[in-house]
């Protein structure tokens, strides 16, 4: 039992030691950054991956989680533990809400990809509209450094924040893909009208795995601005982030727990490393995104985890019986 | 509170808007007829095209309307190979996996438009680009009259050509029944990537059309690709008179929202009618297949 979760712990304990090893803030930015996505596509693994349902919106959970615990600080002067758990649950609503219009209405593929992509456009231009989130000026969340604001001094602080929180959703995801409604939300994903004719109600599966995620993602939108302390309407609700939560899924590794997180962290360390060598061409580290995408989905369905494991597996094999005593 | 001209002009206005729309939904809806997928990438063909654009005027001094037969072609060739060498290998024939290819197409070629020619705005500039043309009491852009008039000559040929050619035919057998359409020695692959080329180039004349009235930067077909998918999804999915129609109501309905609401939530307007249609009506408002 305990073994299931041994990887987990292992890769977790190891990003933990990041700080002891590295002090350099834009190495630890980077991690913070990346365990911020991480999060995001924990969640839309979940719907994506483990589901088989390709959101396109994701930002929708993102921005409703970021917006709500903003709002909740700057407007109201509530605390930033309460403003962030009230941001998870109302993307967790939202995302309940979108899926019960979509799914209710018999969308898959194509058509959910778009349903979602579009109700992210239009919280996009609400927000970008409205007054209570800043318009176009955005929010600013007030510099004040304290464990009651979740505002650190030291970025190592925050580093374990957001690994305690992606640590909490690996665990969660482990959990759930070991439990009945893990298989049953494979069975949808891998074919709908045999599950139901199983027994499965196809329709609160699905609803269940994407409240589950759109609060997963949420919470990556509160770390979001608990770390960068502003928002605007691109940014929370921007495409950007859809795009960003699903690329890491798929290339760690869709529909795996740690997929997430080693895909988010091969992405953003291909990243890095395009622009280092490319210079300050803008653009050329998301064209090597796309690419990576494509090559993914061509050669590696199972991403990078995938991938290791097929050579680890091989490797294996190729070593002789008797050497393994 | 809004008088009566006004709101005519606005109508008339989208509705020549609304047929440079339906020129870029257009192709999405070729695609998804005979593919069955939804071709993201379609928004950064359209940024592409209209780059090409942009350079035959500015470096080659050529009239946009000028380079639709050329460019046509050039781009009727990037898409069938787009499909041919790119997409349909590497989707292994799973929709999902067309989904994400044709992402990651887009992605790659937005950003690679964003490394050449950066984040700047640009537009060209014609003779004729504030002539107008006097209906009664209304002042019609010549420019747009002229994209009005393209759109339907080319939805017309493109009628034409899926009805009364042999490569019509071919397309239209492998739209229905993909593997009877290769019993009968139809080369399916090469249907695809004809079919995809078609889409690419109608997006060549929609930029054409599109250059002597608007700008462009490397995000600019984001824009318009959501607003195709919304016709698209309002026509019918893969329905080409459907096209039309929708895209037409789609630049009226933009343009009045925009009168009456203001431009920043015009938009909101295109996407609560796409989510609408979408759950309540899936097959379209014209669409007759369920």
């Amino acid at each position: 039992m305990m073994r299931t979760y041994l990887p987990i712990l292992a890769i977790v304990g190891l990003i933990a030691a990041i700080p002891f090893a590295v002090t350099s803030n834009t190495a630890l930015n980077f991690v913070v950054f990346v365990l911020i996505i991480a999060l995001g596509a924990q969640g839309w693994n979940l719907l994506g991956g483990v589901g088989g349902q390709f959101s396109f919106g994701h930002a929708a959970f993102f921005g409703t989680g970021a917006y709500v615990s903003a709002i909740l600080q700057v407007r109201y002067g509530l605390n930033a533990w309460i403003a962030m758990a009230a941001g998870i649950l109302l993307g967790a609503a939202v995302a309940w809400g979108i899926g019960f219009l979509s799914f209710r209405a018999g969308l898959r593929g194509s058509y959910f990809a778009l349903v979602t992509l579009a109700f992210a456009e239009v919280l996009r231009i609400l927000a970008n509209a409205v007054p209570i989130t800043g318009g176009a000026a955005g929010l600013l969340l007030k510099l004040d450094i304290g464990v009651l604001n979740l505002q650190f001094a030291s970025r190592a602080a925050f580093l374990w924040l957001a690994l305690g929180c992606v640590a909490a959703g690996l665990v969660l995801c482990r959990w759930i893909m070991d439990s009945r409604f893990g298989a049953q939300l494979v069975a949808v994903r891998e074919n709908e009208d045999a599950a139901r004719a199983l027994g499965v109600d196809v329709l609160a599966v699905k609803l269940k795995a994407i409240t589950v995620s759109g609060a997963l993602t949420a919470a990556a939108g509160c770390l979001y601005l608990q770390y960068f302390l502003y928002l605007d309407a691109n940014i929370a609700y921007g495409v950007w982030i859809s795009i960003e939560v699903l690329l890491a899924a798929m290339v760690g590794g869709r529909g795996l727990v740690l997929g997430p997180l080693v895909g988010a962290f091969t992405l953003h360390g291909l990243g890095d490393l395009t622009k280092q060598f490319a210079g300050g061409i803008p653009g050329i580290d998301l064209a090597a995104y796309g690419t990576v995408l494509i090559l993914v989905v061509a050669f590696a369905p199972g991403g990078v985890l995938g991938l290791l494991t097929r050579l680890w597996t091989r490797r294996a094999a190729a070593q002789p019986a008797g050497g393994r005593a | 509170m809004y008088s009566l001209p006004i709101v005519l002009e606005a109508t008339l206005n989208g509705l020549l808007t609304g047929a440079i729309y339906a020129l870029v939904a257009l192709g999405l809806t070729l695609v998804y007829g005979v593919l069955h997928i939804i071709n993201f990438a379609h928004g950064a063909f359209l940024t592409a095209a209209m780059f090409a654009v942009w350079m035959a005027v500015t470096f080659l001094g050529v009239d946009p309307y000028v380079a639709i037969p050329f460019l046509t072609i050039v781009f009727f060739a990037i898409g069938y190979g787009a499909q041919r060498f790119v997409i349909g290998p590497a989707s292994h024939g799973d929709d999902g996996n067309i989904l994400l290819v044709t992402l990651g197409l887009s992605i790659v070629i937005e950003n690679i438009l964003l490394a050449v020619f950066r984040a700047d705005t640009r537009t060209i500039t014609t003779d004729y680009a504030f002539e107008v043309v006097e209906i009664g009491p209304l002042l019609i852009s010549q420019a747009r009259l002229y994209g009005f008039l393209a759109a339907v000559v080319v939805s017309g040929l493109l009628w034409g050509l899926l009805t009364r050619t042999d490569t019509g035919k071919a397309i239209r057998a492998v739209a229905k029944e993909k593997l009877g359409a290769s019993l009968v020695g139809i080369d399916v692959r090469h249907i695809y990537a004809v079919t995809f080329g078609l889409g690419c180039a109608t997006l060549a004349v929609a930029a054409c059309l599109l250059m002597p009235i608007f700008y462009v930067n490397p995000r600019v077909g984001q824009a318009f690709v959501l607003v195709a998918f919304t016709i698209v999804v309002l026509g019918g999915m893969g329905s080409i008179p459907g096209a039309l129609a929708g895209g037409l109501f789609i630049g009226v309905v933009e343009s009045l929202t925009g009168l009456f609401f203001g431009d920043s939530l015009g938009q909101i307007g295109i996407f609560i009618i796409f989510i609408l249609v979408l759950l309540l009506r899936p097959s379209g408002l014209f669409g007759a297949r369920a």
